[in-house]
C-alpha cells in the first residue's frame, strides 16, 4: 500500500486551483460609442474603425456587434464641427484592456468623443433586443 | 359652498369674505413611475428622442415631482441624460427644444 502525505496532496490541489484561476480571465460586457471627425474620407474612417477593432481583437476581445450610425448632426459643436460619424462597438473583454483602449482613443486625432460603458444584466438584455431590431431593420 | 359672487358680497355682516374662490381644483389622478409601470429596466442613453421627454425646453432634467418617476429610475434617467449629453446626442443647454 502506498502512503501519501496529506499536506502534499492539499498543496498539489491548491496549485492546480491557482493555475486554473490564472487561465480563467473574467470577461466583462462593454459597449463603446465614438465620434469620428467629419472631415475624414470614407477610406480613412474605415481604416480607423478597423484599427480599433483590430486592437480589441488582438487583446483577446470577443466582438459581439458593430454598428455604423453614419454622419449625424451634433447637439452642440465639438472642435468647431457640427457633425460627426458615430460608431458603436459591443464586445466582451477583460477589464484591464479598457484603460489602454481608451488611451488609443485619446491619442488619435480623428476621434472627437468616446464613451465606454460596462453593461449590467439589464443593459445586456436591452442591447440584445436592440441588436435583433437593427438586424431585422437592415433586411 | 356658495358661489363666487355670493362670497364676494358676503351674506351677513361679520362673515369672512374671500377675494379668491375656495374651490381649488386638485389633480385627481395619481402620478406613477412610467418605468415601473411598463417594466423598463434599463434606460438607454443612445435613445435621445425618448430622453427628450424627461427634459424641459432648456435641456434641464425634469424633477421627480413633475414626472412622477421613482427615485431608483430617476437616478438612471439622470445618468442616461448625462451620457447622451457627453456624446452630443442631447444639448447641455438649449432653447426652445420643444
Amino acid at each position: 500500500m502506498k502512503y501519501v502525505c496529506l499536506s502534499c496532496v492539499i498543496y498539489e490541489k491548491l496549485c492546480i486551483f491557482a493555475r486554473l484561476k490564472i487561465n480563467l480571465i473574467i470577461m466583462n460586457h462593454y459597449e463603446t460609442v465614438f465620434i469620428l471627425n467629419p472631415v475624414l474620407s470614407e477610406g480613412q474612417i474605415k481604416e480607423a474603425v478597423k484599427k480599433f477593432e483590430d486592437y480589441l481583437v488582438s487583446k483577446g476581445a470577443e466582438m459581439i456587434h458593430k454598428e455604423d450610425w453614419g454622419l449625424k448632426k451634433l447637439a452642440y459643436p465639438i472642435q468647431k464641427k457640427k457633425s460627426g460619424f458615430y460608431h458603436l462597438f459591443e464586445y466582451k473583454v477583460a477589464g484591464e484592456v479598457i484603460a489602454p483602449f481608451e488611451l488609443e482613443f485619446r491619442r488619435d486625432d480623428s476621434i472627437m468623443r468616446y464613451l465606454t460603458v460596462k453593461l449590467d444584466k439589464h443593459a445586456a438584455a436591452w442591447a440584445e433586443k436592440r441588436r435583433v431590431r437593427v438586424k431585422s431593420a437592415k433586411k | 359652498m356658495s358661489s363666487i359672487e355670493q362670497q364676494a358680497k358676503g351674506n351677513k355682516q361679520g362673515e369672512v369674505r374671500y377675494l379668491t374662490p375656495l374651490d381649488i381644483e386638485t389633480k385627481k389622478e395619481a402620478k406613477y413611475c412610467r418605468f415601473k409601470k411598463n417594466g423598463i429596466k434599463y434606460i438607454d442613453y443612445k435613445d435621445a428622442d425618448f430622453l427628450m421627454y424627461l427634459v424641459n425646453e432648456q435641456g434641464k432634467i425634469l424633477p421627480r415631482r413633475l414626472t412622477g418617476t421613482s427615485l431608483k429610475y430617476q437616478r438612471k434617467v439622470a445618468q442616461a441624460i448625462k451620457r447622451a449629453r457627453h456624446l452630443a446626442l442631447m444639448p447641455y443647454v438649449g432653447d426652445m427644444l420643444k
